[in-house]
């Protein structure tokens, strides 16, 4: 099965969401800021050395944690 | 369906998510100001004001930021107790101005419709409502106010119109109004944009670019130093420029002048006129080293501190209100993390350099307790205030650039090292950064001059006080030589390790109360510049100052604090002794 995550996105690419393999805590905080399966995002930035991934999501700008990353699941 | 009564409002909660502007309506209601800025977090603890409504006034509450009711980090908890209080408050006579980014309206409405279901009555204040129009973003108000079955009223709080609107329909704020299953609540918000919002295609805006750009290491970086660089000339020109053309010409041509001639009649010598003026310097005032209340009890904080404290807020004031920091965060986020931390640490760190006190506070932006203490542990032994460093600067750049390098290079080895150590030590590990980034905004003048003025302010309520008290204990110490006494006592550490003259005690112990009056007490001992080197960096790492420790306290408690201070006091030792050796041995 092909697993397709957020680290692996490329910058300026657009996809959905279909799933975070994640906890109750991290899928109820990163919920909180709207970034849940369905939305779409567009990865904006990443930063050297497995640092942190910036996405858009509807009309905001959020920053994760790669370790968070690799769990958001896209299409 | 509960009714407020206009006469019955008695406590008004302002709630929202973080960075909507809860902090600016909360002014404009109440005319109390408080401090905004334009990154999630600025208001950590909740602040009370009034509000007049016909005849009697009723507490408005600013509530810290919080995406949800099932609270994911400290500021959050503290919100969703405070809305609990208010449910639970029998009196009646509460409501909530849920404030929401109508940027932003799918994310805000998820904490509106959590707030919707409480027993407590709603209205929603649709803010930044102004920028929407920049955006390509058109919302039906009036339609999302009949969804809603709740009092919307627009509001661009920064500019401050249509407040009264919200004001006179307080009244109509109701509880219970939207029902819907938990479950769905996405699903229900989903429902009411795709019926309110239209979002009509655009380009991207000049900020917009540039805020990309910030973000991405290969253009961010480069925009990163260029910054700080900026921020820094900034800082000293405006700092040295307000010292040199205005304070010190005041002081020396027109206040010198006034206590000499007190000077005279009070005898030019005894105890009064040690505390009042000090000791003269060959019959002339010497404002850094006479050490009395009107001389450098009013010069150190007045004529040398200031000037580069207001630089200092005014330059970080500009830089907060753009939106700047977070991306900050961002960029040294991997290095961060090397020091148990992560990337919006540096937030505490950057406010930590203007006054330690808020920086502490600031720590709460970060969600785990391991985090706090590592952060709050190293910007209290790393990280000098701004009053700390102006006197740092105006005691050694007279010997040239190199003391000062040595310092501060000092400190920020100092910086790196101990975070390592810590991380390395502590049991855990740092948690990742998950963050908005808000969009980049033009810093609104006179909101930016009101929170200098505030923090200025601030400054000089706590500074003087302190600084006064400062140099009357100098002098009792002296007068009674308690100083000598207990220069001899620890003579074994001052001098044996640190390689410092007994009299320079006497500074470790003002350090305790403020580092400015500390710094400023080498002065007149006559150190060679390693040895000022030396001090200075002991004084800004052993201790933190009094205000700064009752804060620690707070935040960390009582046990996490004596660690933190047992830390600081072993590390300064090392510290100063390695320094002390390589400076004067190799």
């Amino acid at each position: 099965m092909n697993r397709f995550d957020l680290a692996q996105m490329n910058q300026g690419e657009t996809r959905t969401i279909i799933d975070i393999q994640g906890g109750y805590g991290m899928i109820r905080r990163l919920e909180s800021l709207g970034v849940r399966p369905g939305v779409v995002i567009t990865k904006v930035s990443s930063q050297l050395m497995r640092g942190p991934i910036t996405i858009q999501v509807g009309n905001s700008q959020v920053a994760l944690g790669y370790g968070m990353a690799k769990r958001i699941i896209l299409e | 369906m509960e009714k407020v009564h206009p006469e019955g409002i008695r406590k008004i909660f302002l709630m929202g998510n973080p960075n909507v502007g809860k902090s600016v309506v909360f002014s404009r209601l109440t005319g109390v100001h408080v401090i905004a800025s334009n990154y999630a977090g600025t208001t950590v603890e909740f602040t009370k004001g009034c509000i007049k409504l016909g005849d009697v006034s009723a507490e408005v509450i600013d509530v810290p930021g919080t995406y949800t009711l099932e609270p994911t980090c400290r500021a959050e908890e503290v919100a969703a107790e405070m809305l609990q209080q208010a449910v639970s408050d029998k009196g009646g006579g509460t409501l909530v101005i849920n404030v929401i980014d109508a940027t932003n309206l799918e994310r805000n409405l998820n904490l509106s419709l959590q707030l919707l279901k409480q027993n407590i009555p709603v209205i929603i204040a649709l803010n930044l409502w102004d920028e929407t129009k920049h955006i390509g973003i058109s919302i039906d108000r009036e339609k999302l106010e009949t969804i809603l079955g709740v009092p919307v009223v627009p509001t661009c709080a920064v500019s401050g119109e249509e407040i009264k609107e919200l004001v006179t329909r307080l009244p109509e704020a109701k509880a219970r109004a939207y029902e819907y299953t938990e479950e769905k609540r996405w699903h229900e918000v989903g429902n009411i944009i795709e019926q309110v919002q239209r979002v009509t295609h655009r380009h991207h805006t000049l900020l917009e670019r540039l805020g990309d750009a910030s973000l991405r290491p290969l253009s961010g970086i480069p925009i990163a130093l260029i910054l700080i660089y900026l921020m820094f000339e900034i800082i000293r020109f405006i700092g040295e420029g307000l010292i040199g053309h205005i304070f010190e010409p005041i002081f020396e041509k027109l206040w010198a002048p006034v206590i000499l001639k007190l000077s005279a009649v009070l005898g030019s010598s005894g105890f009064l006129h040690d505390i009042l003026i000090g000791k003269l310097v060959d019959g002339e005032i010497d404002f850094v080293e006479s050490l009395g209340m009107l001389t450098t009890g009013l010069f150190v904080p007045i004529a040398m501190v200031l000037p580069y404290v207001f630089a200092f807020y005014l330059v970080l004031s500009f830089v907060e209100d753009s939106g700047y920091l977070p991306r900050l965060g961002v960029l040294v986020d991997t290095i961060m993390h090397r020091l148990g931390l992560h990337g919006l640490a540096i937030i505490p760190m950057m406010l930590g350099l203007g006054c330690n006190v808020p920086g502490a506070l600031a720590t709460r932006v970060l969600e785990a307790r391991r985090e706090r203490f590592i952060c709050a542990t190293l910007m209290a032994i790393a990280v000098p205030c701004m009053a700390q460093i102006a006197m740092i600067v105006g005691l050694i750049s007279n010997h040239g650039a190199k003391g000062l390098l040595l310092v501060f290079g000092t400190l920020f080895v100092v910086w790196i090292a101990l975070g390592i150590l810590l991380n390395s030590i502590l049991k855990g590990e740092s948690p990742e950064i998950f963050v908005e980034i808000p969009p980049y905004r033009i810093p609104h003048l006179t909101t930016l001059l009101k929170k200098l003025w505030m923090r200025t302010k601030w400054f000089l309520q706590e500074a003087i006080p302190y600084v006064f008290l400062g140099v009357l204990i100098v002098n009792i110490l002296y007068s009674l030589r308690i100083i000598k006494f207990i220069g001899k006592f620890t003579a074994p550490i001052v001098t044996g390790i640190l390689g410092l003259p007994e009299e320079a005690v006497g500074a470790l112990i003002i350090g305790f109360l403020r580092k400015d009056v500390a710094v400023g007490m080498l002065s007149p001992i006559g150190l060679t510049l390693n040895q000022l080197v030396v001090a200075c960096v002991v004084l800004a790492m052993y201790f933190p100052c009094v205000a700064t420790f009752a804060v620690l306290i707070k935040e960390l408690g009582v046990v996490d604090t004596i660690k933190s201070a047992g830390i600081m006091i072993v590390s300064a030792l090392v510290v100063g002794g390695v320094l002390n050796f390589l400076l004067n041995y190799i």
